[in-house]
């Protein structure tokens, strides 16, 4: 593979895992804690399917860079972590979770939609086998957003709140990598701008079946870049590796 | 009793289960016998919410990632036994928000062991190789008992179980030969966790009022210290044999009995605990209860969503 395909791959790689680890996390805060004991199941197990697709992306990675995914997880500090803002806000309450958790799972079928044709076949092959899980936490989640808009008027309050934080949070899924068209003209991984409009038209519509108000206005409308972090990342990696860095050199 | 055919019913309902047959949800049994049940397996179905809460505080530090992916799955597992568990009792004619309720108001009591704090990662192993261990012991027991639901969930709760206490055995070897910080984690996750082990097979046979009637309708077929003595049997060498200790000096293999004994548990802290006083009874409760209070709205917009889609 050229130098350069490889760089620019292995950046959007580990931009896709330190997502998915990085939500992951947050959602597994709600192990034990959810309000009902069938979402202590079913959000548990969507922890547990976003740490396989990290696994999986850090894996591909590796393959790349010869970087082994536990030293990545555990040992870089949070300005060499590549997941985007809106995943490392703290879990807040159901509907903050809930409507986090739809617009990532909108992000990435829409994503793993395309990458199922990415001309990269490791890329494609697993992109096949996430999209089965991914469409299933897509129904879930949007289930949820249809019964938090349309159940209560506390609800509808807390989910439309939630969507007015996270909505332009989300927007930075999308903001290309310095390198990313070179991936696109090799056909390995989809243009930014063409993902962000699948991703808008698809959530405008749900949100508005929901009874939600996309804040149009809603700031920030810059481009954050993905080594820009929320305060919020530093807490929950002293959490995290806190274990790892009793005795770095043991095996777990 | 006012029903004349009583002792003829209960005459049959004993035969049925000395001849080891299942006694099913829409047949008839003894209120005794619904009751004791009913007290049992809430019991046990709440025990298994309130144990995703210890373990659970390590999901987000587990030290790599198939760690982590491990403790999910198993921490979710707990979860699934609780539904189980509570669809096993709601055939006895109870509900769950009733077993629930009782459960937050502290009228129903779960197992003491989970009101124990865990204090370092390797707690996470220990709870894994030596409570799932004892609770498998039980749940083995169980899986032969005389009520239908009961034995059938306890038969595939104690196949998931396993992998628990697999899992748990596999850290405490690796970390018996790690790092001298791993082994002295491990140490003290069984220093911790041992006598709290030993604790969850219940009070001696001669304390435990219930075990003679249990044991006559097949609800318990072995007694609290057959299955202590068993659990000492098979834990104390595997543990030594790792180069660590379990925490009693008196521990000794009895050549004449071919038994391993040791000191006498402290019945002081064990009927303390389950009174409510051990160190983190006030903390499990306020987590449950807490979180029943801030899902209380969400539980309101889905029972308002499914009314309002018929």
């Amino acid at each position: 593979m050229d130098a350069a395909v490889r760089d620019a791959l292995s950046a959007r790689l580990l931009a896709m895992a330190d997502d998915e680890l990085v939500l992951a996390h947050r959602n597994s805060e709600w192990t034990g804690h959810a309000p009902i004991l069938e979402e202590d199941i079913a959000f548990t197990n969507m922890a547990l399917d976003e740490l396989g697709h990290a696994s999986i992306w850090y894996g591909l990675y590796g393959e790349l860079t010869g970087e082994d995914a536990d030293r990545l997880i555990f040992f870089r500090n949070a300005g060499q972590y590549r997941n985007a803002q809106l995943v490392e806000l703290p879990r807040g309450d159901w509907a903050f979770s809930m409507v986090r958790q739809y617009l990532f799972d909108a992000a990435e079928y829409v994503t793993l939609n395309h990458l199922k044709a990415s001309s990269y076949s490791p890329l494609a092959e697993a992109a096949a086998k996430i999209a089965t899980e991914e469409s299933y936490h897509l129904r879930h989640t949007g289930l949820w957003l249809r019964r938090l808009g349309l159940g209560t008027e506390e609800s509808h309050g807390r989910a439309q709140a939630a969507l007015n934080v996270l909505w332009p949070y989300a927007r930075q899924l999308f903001v290309p990598l310095p390198n990313d068209d070179v991936l696109v003209e090799a056909g390995i991984f989809p243009a930014a701008g063409l993902l962000l409009n699948e991703w808008t038209s698809m959530t405008r519509s749900h949100l508005a079946d929901c009874g939600l108000t996309v804040p149009e206005e809603a700031l920030p409308r810059r481009d954050v870049d993905r080594a820009e972090h929320t305060e919020h990342l530093m807490a929950l990696l002293a959490v995290m590796q806190s274990v790892a860095r009793l005795d770095p050199e043991a095996e777990w | 009793m006012d029903d004349p055919t009583y002792d003829t019913r209960l005459a049959e309902f004993e035969t049925r289960i000395a001849r080891g047959e299942k006694i099913e949800p829409g047949d008839w049994m003894p209120d005794a016998y619904r009751k004791q049940l009913i007290r049992m397996i809430s019991q046990h179905a709440n025990s298994e919410v309130v144990g995703m809460l210890p373990e659970g505080a390590w999901i987000t530090r587990a030290p790599n990632l198939r760690r982590k992916m491990v403790l999910l799955a198993k921490v979710q597992d707990e979860a699934g036994h609780g539904q189980y568990l509570y669809h096993a009792a709601e055939t006895l004619g109870i509900s769950r928000d009733e077993m629930i309720d009782a459960l937050l108001e502290g009228r129903a009591k779960y197992a003491s062991v989970f009101n124990y704090p865990t204090l370092g990662w390797a707690d996470v192993a220990a709870i894994g190789w030596l409570v799932d261990g004892a609770a498998i012991m039980n749940q083995t027991m169980l899986a032969h008992c005389s009520y239908g639901p009961y034995s059938r969930a306890m038969v595939r709760i104690c196949a998931e179980e396993g992998f628990h206490k697999k899992q748990g055995q596999e850290m405490i070897i690796r970390y018996s030969q790690g790092t001298p910080a791993q082994k002295q984690m491990a140490q003290e996750a069984i220093d911790r966790w041992w006598w709290p082990a030993l604790m969850m097979f219940g009070p001696h046979d001669s304390d435990s009022p219930n075990t003679p009637q249990l044991m006559r309708w097949g609800i318990k077929t072995r007694t609290n210290d057959e299955l202590r003595q068993e659990f000492l049997d098979e834990l104390v060498p595997g543990i030594q044999a790792l180069g660590l200790s379990v925490p009693d000096p008196e521990m000794h293999y009895d050549e004449a009995t071919g038994h391993w004994v040791g000191r006498e548990i402290d019945w002081d802290e064990f009927w303390r605990v389950i009174k409510g006083d051990g160190p983190m009874n006030a903390s499990r409760l306020a987590a449950r209860r807490k979180a029943h209070e801030d899902g209380r709205w969400v539980r309101e917009a889905a029972a308002a969503y499914a009314q309002a889609m018929g």
